[in-house]
């Protein structure tokens, strides 16, 4: 188990140095997608399998979303003069906080022996009081919704703020304008001349 | 122990890629990577040596459920943090994809010398 | 039928005609799995937001195979819009409906019989109101990105072919 468990995080390390470092925009997606699908076999292996099916399914939306942010643009590697003070500054920085946070870690419980005051009592008594045998539903929805409430609200106003940034009304006089000057289309005839995602 | 220095370092690279890395979807793929590595930081804290899911099967009963379950706090706040993670991407990738609109390319150096 | 049998020979929209005739027997798969997450979370793995992001997926399958207007047909981006709205609403009223009872987010129904569907008071309804919203943000989400980004590599195309003459 403890075995298992090590190969895989040092495969998700290895996946993302390759993400990190390698030239191409397209292969540093997928190999983001490989410390993905790595994480839910970990949540699997760990004895959360709510957490395993959603890991899944969102990595594929998050390769998605990604691939098509990359794959018309120019995806090129960018060259430049390299500064060498942020680079030192910030790999020492780094240093310290691994040595730190070592001994941080000394004060936390062992792997394997959680301190479990609170979910204790959510195990013994969840299925009883809200009728919902999973456990994790019920926590979810019950013990703290007011918790899901507000995560429902940051999602919702991700995607408000989303669409804010990518609604066309703003662009529509410079269209008009281009128009104009340059015999462009107007903006729904070029909507409609796409085919296809 | 070493799981979780291991996990402390798989946040340490994403904070890397985003601090040092002058493409944008770099940028991206780093914070990405940052948040997989504290969802996982947090399910390995939950965790319990020969741990059973925390869901009451037929089979099991509730004193075995109590004595041997993992911690399903972690559990239950980290499966809206994945959501979470998606709809921020989306907002990411928006901002990302306005940019490129604006000054045709990713690099955050040039960006920068064409402000104002 | 007929309708969907010149959809998958039409070459000229979305993927080829293999992808789209397997897409066709599996779609119903993939809904059918995403409603059983959703409407069972509370008694096995899965819940309100595994579920929704699994149905949002089946949309995105649909909308890469066959193009975007058989996907926008199915559920355009205004009902997606409104249906996040009716998902987020619903599951804050019943929160507030707690208050009939005493307390936000009181179970006031029924708590029924262990192991059953129909038990565990607003516990599936919560689900069901959280499945529908994330599956309507995430499509909207989806379908914008895609029509946006086809927009602006089209204008970026034009200005820098009108730079270089």
């Amino acid at each position: 188990m403890g075995i298992i468990l090590l190969i895989l995080i040092a495969i998700m390390i290895i996946g993302s140095i390759v993400a990190i470092e390698t030239k191409n925009l397209l292969s540093s997606v997928i190999s983001c997608g490989v410390v993905g699908f790595c994480l839910s076999i970990v949540f699997l292996m760990l004895g959360a399998p709510d957490i395993a099916i959603t890991q899944v399914v969102v990595e594929i939306l998050i390769l998605v979303i990604l691939i098509r942010a990359t794959i018309t643009t120019d995806n090129t590697a960018i060259e430049g003069a390299r500064d060498t003070f942020p680079y030192v500054s910030s790999l020492i920085f780094f240093g310290l906080f691994l040595i730190f946070s070592w001994f941080a870690l000394q004060e936390l419980p062992r792997f394997g022996e959680p301190l479990m005051r609170v979910s204790r009592e959510y195990l013994k008594t969840g299925a009883a009081k809200t009728g919902a045998t999973n456990i994790v539903t019920s926590v979810l929805l019950d013990f703290r919704g007011y918790d899901t409430v507000g995560e429902a609200t940051v999602l919702f106003t991700s995607i408000i703020g989303a669409f804010v940034i990518l609604r066309r009304k703003g662009r529509k006089e410079k269209s008009e304008a281009d128009s104009e000057k340059f015999g462009i289309l107007e903006d729904d005839d070029i909507k409609d001349s796409f085919e296809g995602f | 122990m070493f799981l979780y220095f291991l996990t402390l370092v798989l946040m340490v690279m994403g904070l890397y890629c985003l601090i040092a890395k002058k493409n944008i979807v770099k940028k991206i793929i780093g914070i990405v990577i940052m948040e997989y590595s504290i969802n996982l930081f947090l399910i390995l804290i939950g965790y319990k040596k020969d741990g059973i899911a925390p869901i009451l099967l037929k089979n099991v009963s509730v004193e075995e459920l109590t004595s041997r379950g993992v911690d399903p706090l972690p559990q239950a706040l980290v499966l809206t943090s994945i959501v979470i993670g998606l709809g921020t991407l989306a907002l990411m990738v928006a901002i990302c994809l306005r940019i490129y609109e604006k000054y045709k390319t990713f690099d955050m150096s040039k960006i920068n010398k064409l402000k104002g | 039928m007929d309708n969907l049998e010149n959809e998958i020979r039409d070459t000229n929209k979305g993927m080829t005609s293999i992808v789209k005739t397997i897409v066709r027997y599996v779609m119903g798969i993939i809904v059918i799995f995403g409603a059983y997450i959703v409407l069972y979370g509370h008694l096995t793995p899965g819940g309100g937001f595994a579920g929704g992001v699994i149905l949002a997926s089946a949309y995105v399958i649909l909308t890469l195979a066959f193009g975007r207007e058989l996907a926008l047909g199915k559920m355009s981006n205004t009902a997606a819009s409104v249906l996040d709205n009716l998902g987020a609403l619903a599951f804050i009223v019943i929160g507030i409906l707690g208050f009939t009872a005493g307390a936000f987010f009181l179970n006031f129904l029924a708590k029924g019989e262990q192991f059953r569907l129909f038990s565990a008071g607003i516990i599936p309804l919560c689900n069901i109101a959280i499945g529908i919203k994330v599956t309507a943000s995430l499509f909207a989400i989806f379908i914008a990105l895609s029509i946006f980004g086809r927009f602006i590599y089209q204008m970026t195309d034009v200005e820098e072919s009108g730079g270089e003459e």
